[in-house]
């Protein structure tokens, strides 16, 4: 089955098998964008975080023939000219990542709260990124590194 | 007769009705506490008053989102209006700190405030009225134990002619029956034990029976289920449709874990119920469960078994099955079994042989917030992962496939109107 899809601003033209293949599959698979990860696969981790026409999206819960022509962004995105965006920086300079495994999917779900929230509070913060779990226990480092970006 | 009688006849007449409006309508102010006052500190008493005022719910309507518990202030949106439930810690200016307990009985059974004013019936003194003096007693203890909150709440915001407050005297004559409930002796104690906590703390009725034009619930239609904050509250009779009936023991499981093998999960409004039933005597949740059970006794309403896969949909698109397959069935899966996050087969589901679709509609785009740290139901919301008319085929899908009920006609309605509640309704 023909699949078109308009990723990071580029469009890609793919061949999926089975039409419920999830979006990340296609993602890390079909189109090497490994910054989406396959984390729980039930959309309880957020792992698998990307922009769907802005909005922080599970990948793995979404099959691929239902994004039709929507934007997607994967962390991939964000680079600005080919080197670390705001956000990503700050995640950078605070250290904030131990194992780095959930860090993709708390950029891209930290990112869709900057862009209609500039300067959010830290309860804005907290309850935004209540979707997404970190299981070495970096929360506070990623406080640190989300303020720093909005600062 | 002649001019002169009838003229004071006419008076007479109207000094009365006035007198009795005025009797109707006026309630003295109960004097405010001293500052000195003693408040209670019976520890097994206050317990107690917390047991009795989880499962009466109050914390879930007096507690503003992200705020301090019962400090109030949480939006109650109804058909007149919005009205702002009020702060019950002990803050003696913004709170119930000055209140008797004479007062705070006052209120429970007769719907009066402090001051004299009628209390609209959001606060659901019509059940309220049969809880025991004792039971108030430990509740008025329980409260005044907590840390006062300085929280002032706004004014209500009610339509007119239903912001003027004395027309709840009014509304209380049609209404409110303060007879106090007397115990069935054909029935085991502890039937009588689930009606007393039902009628009067619970307010099941509240959400699960339907209500008049003057909001008040029909008494000859009990428990023929309601509305809940844009949830479709089911019905507790016989003329619920479901896979399986209810068993007390089943129901008492559900009500405290949120959860049951053969009828799934509980979402919105109910699953702030469970959550506050988990935390509370197993004893008296399984007398709630008694008596609920009881009131479906006897239903042959019983949706026809379809394999725990559901069958094959006619006339559903291949773009909606793809859909299902991808977003639902890793968790929904079509062996029997109980998937990931507690997830059962949809055949199972109330929500989806219900009369209207909002459960399903709600469900799907807010999803279950997982409400117990031991775990629990739990499902994402798909409001920003899919579009209206995706969620829309996927309800139907849903329908077609896991019921024998024709396609719902509100879907598209519901989906609006989530849309327009968010995630908080």
């Amino acid at each position: 089955m023909k699949v078109s899809l308009n990723v990071n601003g580029k469009s890609a033209e793919l061949d999926v098998a089975d039409p419920s293949t999830p979006l990340l599959y296609v993602l890390r698979n079909d189109l090497g964008l490994h910054g989406p990860r396959f984390g729980c696969g039930l959309g309880q981790c957020g792992a698998c975080m990307v922009h769907v026409d802005g909005e922080p999206t599970f990948s793995c819960l979404l099959p691929v023939t239902a994004v039709a022509d929507r934007k997607i962004t994967t962390l991939e995105g964000l680079l600005v000219d080919g080197k670390p965006g705001k956000l990503q920086q700050a995640f950078i300079d605070e250290e904030a990542a131990q194992c780095g495994y959930c860090i993709s999917g708390m950029v891209m779900q930290a990112q869709a709260l900057l862009n209609r929230n500039a300067h959010p509070t830290d309860d804005e913060i907290r309850s935004h990124m209540a979707p997404n779990l970190c299981r070495c226990g970096t929360h506070v480092a990623i406080m640190r590194a989300i303020k720093r970006a909005a600062a | 007769m002649s001019l002169r009688r009838l003229g004071s006849f006419v008076v007479a007449a109207g000094i009365l009705i006035i007198l009795v409006a005025i009797w109707l309508v006026w309630h003295p102010a109960i004097a405010p506490t001293a500052e000195s006052a003693a408040i209670p500190s019976d520890r097994t008493q206050i317990a107690r008053g917390a047991d009795l005022a989880t499962i009466g719910n109050c914390s879930d309507c007096h507690t503003a989102a992200g705020r301090p518990p019962y400090a109030g202030g949480r939006a109650i949106p109804t058909p007149f209006g919005t009205i702002y439930a009020s702060n019950l810690t002990p803050d003696r200016e913004t709170g119930i700190g000055a209140w008797s307990e004479e007062a705070f009985r006052r209120a429970m059974h007769q719907g009066v405030d402090r001051e004299g004013r009628n209390l609209y019936p959001a606060f659901p003194y019509d059940h309220f009225t049969f809880v025991t003096d004792e039971d108030v007693r430990s509740i008025y203890a329980f409260l005044m134990s907590r840390p006062a909150v300085a929280n002032r709440i706004p004014a209500n915001e009610l339509d007119f002619p239903f912001n003027i407050r004395p027309i709840v005297a009014g509304w209380k004559l049609l209404f409110l029956r303060q007879t106090p409930l007397q115990p069935d002796p054909s029935k085991g104690e502890e039937w009588n034990r689930g009606r007393y906590l039902v009628e009067g703390l619970g307010h099941c009725g509240s959400c699960h029976t339907p209500r008049n034009v003057l909001g008040a619930e029909k008494k000859d239609n009990l428990y023929a289920g309601g509305v809940a904050d844009g949830w479709n509250a089911p019905p507790l009779d016989a003329s619920l449709v479901k896979a399986h009936q209810w068993s007390a023991d089943q129901l008492a499981a559900y009500l405290s874990t949120g959860w049951h093998r053969q009828h799934g999960a509980a979402a919105g409004p109910m699953a702030d119920v469970a959550n506050n039933l988990g935390r509370v005597s197993p004893a008296e949740v399984h007398a709630i469960a008694t008596y609920v059970a009881s009131l479906s006794a006897g239903a042959k309403a019983v949706a026809p078994t379809l394999p725990a896969g559901g069958k094959v949909p006619a006339g559903q698109p291949a773009a909606v099955a793809a859909l299902y397959d991808g977003a639902c069935a890793r968790c929904h899966n079509s062996r029997g079994d109980v998937g990931p996050s507690q997830a059962l087969s949809l055949s199972l589901s109330t929500a989806v042989q219900g009369a209207g679709s909002a459960n399903v509609v709600r469900t799907v785009m807010h999803g279950i917030q997982s409400y117990r740290t031991e775990g629990g139901p739990y499902m994402p919301g798909f409001d920003r992962m899919l579009s209206d008319a995706q969620i829309a085929a996927l309800v139907q899908y849903v329908r077609a496939r896991y019921s024998d009920q024709p396609q719902w006609t509100d879907v598209a309605a519901e989906i609006a109107k989530a849309r327009q509640e968010g995630t908080q309704p």
